[in-house]
């Protein structure tokens, strides 16, 4: 028998913590970029783990879509890094105060 | 006591897959070097895989190998290098007084309470339903995702090749634009 499905999710819910606090703490964008996609891991395990427990597909092809939306993001996040850091040299989110009122 | 509820095999898959998952997590926080994080972040991609087949998610295991692993992390990397990111200069100063207190507290309080419910909740016994098409059995799990994909989820799955297009033409347009102002100055 397979091991209980609350230990992938308690493991799911350290990652995400994990990746919460590195995105809360720490200052180049990149690093948070990798941060997010910890947190979208975290919860596609869960997702997974739930599609397990209940029998259900729709629980992996819910990963499915996740994993399409996180592959866009990051496509259209580092090409705004790229950009930023063409203006700017440095992608330390600190240093972008220019919209603050 | 364990031991005799699971079977040996899949305690050690849960926990080569947590200890994986965890070093890697680990790592991505603590590295300096962009570049080792990217890779501690491959280590905890792997993990996620190696969690996934343990639950019977065989192609969504191959999908992240392939897509998080050998694209999104490989296009982090390319990013890195190409921009010559070196070591973080502004980790160690602390604009915000408390910062990271508060965010490890922040995290300590969602983390325990996800666990608090978990532990309070009824529904995460372990045990499948006994109702519906187990996704071991039968039919093989990719033949089941894509059925799924094909007929119940086809508007979504339509609309995620326009959102795939939109982020292309958008991540071109963010590269050409920049290199025309930098023509015209």
């Amino acid at each position: 028998m397979n091991v209980p499905a609350a230990w992938y999710l308690v493991l799911a819910a350290v990652l995400f913590g994990i990746g919460a606090y590195g995105l809360l703490t720490r200052r180049s964008a990149l690093i948070m970029f990798m941060c997010v996609e910890l947190m979208l891991n975290a919860v596609n395990l869960t997702f997974v783990t739930f599609a397990r427990t209940l029998s259900d597909i729709g629980g992996q092809a819910s990963v499915f879509f996740v994993m399409v939306v996180a592959a866009a993001e990051v496509t259209v996040g580092l090409g705004i890094v790229v950009a930023v850091f063409r203006r700017r040299h440095s992608t330390s989110v600190d240093e972008l105060t220019e919209m603050k009122g | 006591m364990i031991a005799t509820a699971y079977a040996v095999p899949s305690i050690l898959v849960f926990v080569t897959a947590a200890v994986l998952i965890v070093v890697g997590a680990l790592g991505v926080l603590a590295v300096r070097n962009p570049v080792h994080a990217a890779l501690s972040l491959i280590l905890t991609l792997f993990g996620v895989a190696v969690a996934f087949i343990a639950q019977s998610a065989d192609f969504l295991a191959a999908v992240q190998v392939i897509v998080y692993a050998g694209a999104i992390v490989v296009l982090f990397l390319f990013v890195i290098m190409f921009l010559g990111v070196g070591f973080s200069r502004h980790d160690h100063v602390e604009p915000l007084v408390g910062q990271r207190p508060l965010a490890a507290l922040g995290v300590a309080v969602t983390v325990g309470g996800i666990i608090a419910l978990l532990a309070s909740s009824h529904w995460v016994t372990g045990a499948t339903s006994a109702s519906g098409s187990s996704l071991a059995t039968g039919t093989g799990n990719v033949h089941q995702l894509g059925t799924a994909v094909f007929t119940t989820y086809l508007y979504a799955f339509e609309a995620t090749a326009a959102l795939l297009v939109i982020a292309v033409v958008g991540a071109v347009i963010l590269a050409r634009r920049e290199r025309a102002t930098e023509e015209a100055e």
